[in-house]
């Protein structure tokens, strides 16, 4: 690594602000570089600047938005702050490519993939239609899409997840770039499909002899994959170290905390399930959705989303139910909440559910609640942390004094460790974890006996899940509530759950105890799926 | 950034209302202008407010006297403008307060050296129209009676739309579909020709106007309406109030209205601007309220028949115009205000 990098960021900044507000520095004095042929991977939480980084690389930024305060970012020893638009425009995509996290809305929609992948090779290449087709079709293939002369007139919906990244690296690699820059290329997509994506990355890396810029949360993910790390924290680099180095010996306080934050088994194992007491049981859910077709709506069809699922919950229980995007796993617990319309019988302590009218279910909803993925979307942004939390004691206590009230609000804050000053205010003043909280104790105020958490960390960053993971462990434990765990993340499912149940289009898998589950995987499937998500472990 | 964190939407929402000068202003003067039109009685009458007679204090404006109690010749009530009544009243160590312009709406003055309509003179400040009464106190009423009328037919419409829009978006499916079609319907009924054959079987009147224009006024608010709980239905907030028990009636009232405010709201000063122009049209036609109430439209409609007393229409159309404007002013830094993506 004697000759110079490919490209070299010299002590960057990068503030965000317009007009009289003071700006904000999102990214300070950052140094780092990348040789020809090296995947370096830049991993940091949300709101560390990583992905700003990228984008400054490309100068992707809303001029009137942002400035570069300082720094120099070189590639192959220009430096590119000095670029005009259209100088930087013969760079992008030919020298620099990018793939982006969300593959759907990479794409546009009202665009054949072939043509959007035509147009680079048109831009920068100068080829003709024709030999530009056969060679985004060559492209195609390469990238694993199956019948690429098919997919090449498809439109971007009518491929899959998998399939979209894979058309979008595709449109990255079109022009041979010295440098791609992939930003969070896998984490829109399914475990199995993950895998797929890195090792497609990395072929292709080695066949190009490109260099990658990969960013991400994930460092397990990046532990394959790359040949030097970058730690960063709220906008500074606090560790560049090689892959061995970083896992083995870190050097840095965040860098160690990122690592100690991977969920690790809360003690579940040492619970005591008693056997007979049930407190929910399902037999033969099942939720199909109509398809229709023709002028007279003809039944056609069905989408099976939870085909014939039985299941039952312990008191002071967790099932997790596991399985990929599409697998069912959060329209059966809407099912079993009754949220959703289904056939099958569904006891609840005791009483049945199935056929109870919602207006009769009302009341009795305080005793099962729901905790939901996103945080952001779940509060609503009008009201108070008080009016969130208070909401549902309301609705089944009227009875309470305001005192009464006032007090069951603080002891359900006090539980989940937020502080009662943050009741007058609103939910977007909070971050992620701090919303998931408040959602947590919106819903044991109530204190309910079973708690559905349908992905209650997938939003989250790493070390923050994992808090959440503790606090819901210990809400367990002191409460006795069942939990009926959705999750497409085996890790967090082998921290949290008694037993698992693995979902696949709608219909059961495989069920099991936790531990007996991962070490035996009986079904094919399953075997498949944990070794995708235990990959970089 | 950091004290701006620490406040209700409403606030910020108030806050940046505030920083759009025009706006701002504009919500100032209208609402100030609106609130002495409120007291039109007392800026603007032909009774004086108070009066000093023999050492007693009478109010005219509030009570009525017989033209005797003044030293007068008839039992009935006296006419303040005559000069012979203020003569009496004023004579000596009489005194009277009057108005500062002391015309009512109805007050025909007879005694203008000029015939009607009368050009603008030290007495009748905008002149007179063509039945020989005041401009100005009708400009007063007329402005009153159109904001006032246009703020209940807006009211009446913000409440009807929301409660129609609320209920379709949030129950969809068949309801929606049903109710969707029927407003489709009654919005295609020739409102103007409704408004010409109710006015030949009604007694027209103000109560009747804001009934039939009530009756079509809130669709267009609905759709927005519907928009805003179709796409709030969804949300994750919506769906955990439903599994927390709360009531449909609940869920709409604490989660979806005050998250899908933000159409109604934007559009209400249009829509009052709407109304004003509205009830001036239908009363330039002639569809309007009575003849002797004091109204923009039947003003602008006697500039019309009478074109060369500029007086009439050009004073009529300030007034209007200056209304129009204020609201749509109003408006405009109310959308900008609501509109989230801006940052403050």
């Amino acid at each position: 690594m004697n000759e110079t990098p490919l490209l070299s960021i010299e002590s960057l900044s990068v503030e965000f602000g317009h007009g009289d507000t003071p700006y904000t520095r999102v990214v300070d004095e950052v140094s780092l570089d990348i040789a020809k042929g090296e995947k370096l991977a830049l991993v940091g939480e949300s709101g560390s600047g990583k992905s700003v980084m990228a984008l400054s690389v490309l100068q992707l930024h809303d001029r009137a938005l942002s400035r570069y305060a300082s720094g120099k970012i070189l590639f192959e020893g220009k430096n590119l702050l000095e670029y005009n638009e259209s100088e930087m425009r013969k760079v992008r995509g030919r020298d620099i490519a990018m793939i982006f996290q969300e593959p759907m809305t990479a794409f546009n929609p009202v665009y054949r993939i072939g043509e959007q992948l035509i147009e680079p090779l048109l831009l920068h290449e100068g080829l003709d239609r024709q030999t530009a087709r056969k060679r985004v079709i060559e492209l195609l293939d390469r990238t694993g899409i199956i019948e690429p002369h098919k997919r090449i007139d498809a439109f971007p919906h009518m491929l899959s997840g998998g399939q979209r990244q894979r058309a979008m690296i595709a449109m990255a690699l079109a022009c041979k770039p010295k440098l791609l820059i992939a930003d969070e290329p896998t984490t829109a997509l399914d475990v199995t499909i993950q895998v797929q994506i890195l090792e497609l990355l990395e072929d292709l890396q080695r066949d190009f002899g490109m260099s990658v810029l990969m960013i991400t949360h994930d460092l397990n993910m990046v532990r394959r994959f790359a040949d030097r790390i970058c730690v960063m924290q709220q906008g500074r680099l606090v560790e560049d170290n090689d892959v061995k180095g970083l896992f083995d010996s870190p050097k840095h306080q965040y860098t160690i905390h990122l690592l100690n934050s991977q969920p690790e088994s809360l003690g579940v194992e040492d619970d005591v399930i008693v056997e007979n007491d049930t407190l929910l049981s399902a037999q033969h859910i099942k939720c199909y959705f109509p398809i229709k077709a023709g002028f007279f709506n003809k039944h056609i069809g069905d989408v099976k989303a939870v085909d014939d699922i039985s299941l039952t919950l312990g008191k002071g229980e967790t099932l997790g139910i596991v399985g990929e995007s599409g697998s069912g796993k959060t329209t059966l617990g809407m099912c079993l909440l009754r949220l959703q319309d289904s056939e099958g019988s569904i006891e609840f302590d005791n009483a049945e559910l199935h056929n109870k009218s919602q207006r009769e279910l009302r009341s009795m909803r305080r005793h099962f609640q729901i905790v939901f993925q996103d945080p952001f979307s779940s509060l609503s942004p009008r009201m108070t942390i008080e009016q969130i939390v208070g909401e549902g004691l309301k609705a089944h206590h009227p009875e309470l004094t305001s005192k009464e009230y006032y007090e069951r609000i603080l002891k359900a804050m006090n539980e989940v460790g937020l502080d009662k000053e943050m009741l007058s205010r609103y939910p977007h003043e909070f971050s992620g974890g701090q919303r998931q909280r408040i959602a947590i104790a919106r819903v044991i105020i109530l204190e309910p006996k079973l708690i559905l958490l349908d992905e209650p960390t997938s939003a989250l960053d790493v070390s923050v899940q994992k808090q959440v993971l503790a606090l819901l462990r210990d809400l367990q434990k002191k409460h006795n509530i069942s939990y009926l765990f959705i999750t497409h993340d085996l890790r967090v499912i082998r921290a949290m759950a008694h037993r698992v149940m693995v979902m696949k289009n709608g219909a059961l898998v495989e069920t099991g105890l936790t531990e007996d589950l991962f070490k035996q995987p009986k079904n094919e499937y399953t075997q498949k799926l944990l070794s995708a998500s235990l990959y970089s472990i | 950034m950091n004290d701006n964190n620490f406040i209700s939407s409403e606030r910020r929402i108030w806050n940046r209302f505030r920083n759009n000068k025009r706006g701002y202003y504009s919500l100032i003067i209208f609402s100030v202008l609106f609130i002495l039109s409120l007291f039109a009685e007392v800026l603007s009458n032909d009774k004086p407010l108070i009066v000093n007679y023999q050492g007693d204090y009478y109010f005219p404006l509030i009570k009525s006297y017989t033209e005797k109690t003044f030293g007068g010749d008839f039992d009935t009530e006296p006419d303040y403008v005559d000069p012979y009544v203020r003569k009496l009243i004023t004579e000596g160590d009489n005194w009277a307060w009057y108005p500062l312009n002391s015309f009512r709406y109805d007050t025909i003055n007879y005694q203008n050296t000029h015939p009607n309509p009368a050009p603008p003179s030290a007495h009748n400040l905008l002149g007179t129209d063509d039945r020989g009464r005041d401009v100005l106190a009708r400009l007063i009423y007329g402005f009153r009676l159109s904001v006032i009328f246009a703020l209940v037919l807006t009211a009446i419409g913000v409440v009807l739309g929301v409660i129609a829009g609320a209920i379709q978006g949030y129950f969809g499916g068949r309801l929606d579909l049903f109710s969707q079609r029927i407003i489709e319907i009654w919005a295609s009924m020739p409102e103007l020709y409704l408004l010409i054959i109710f006015a030949s079987l009604f007694e027209p009147s103000v109560l009747l106007l804001i009934i039939l224009l009530s009756l079509f006024g809130w669709m267009g608010l609905a759709d927005y309406v519907r928009a805003e709980f179709f796409k709030g239905r969804n949300m994750d907030y919506v769906k955990a109030a439903r599994s927390l028990g709360l009531s449909n009636r609940m869920i709409m009232w604490r989660h979806l209205l005050p998250n899908g405010m933000t159409p109604v709201i934007t559009f209400m000063p249009f829509r009052i601007s709407g109304a004003i122009l509205a009830l001036t049209s239908l009363d330039f036609l002639g569809l309007g309220v009575p003849p002797s109430t004091p109204s923009l439209g039947e003003l602008l409609a006697q500039g019309k028949e009478n074109i060369e007393s500029w007086w009439l229409s050009l004073s009529t159309f300030a007034v209007l115009v200056g209304t129009l404007m204020l609201l749509i002013f109003i408006g405009e830094a109310l959308r900008e205000a609501m509109d989230t993506r801006k940052g403050g």
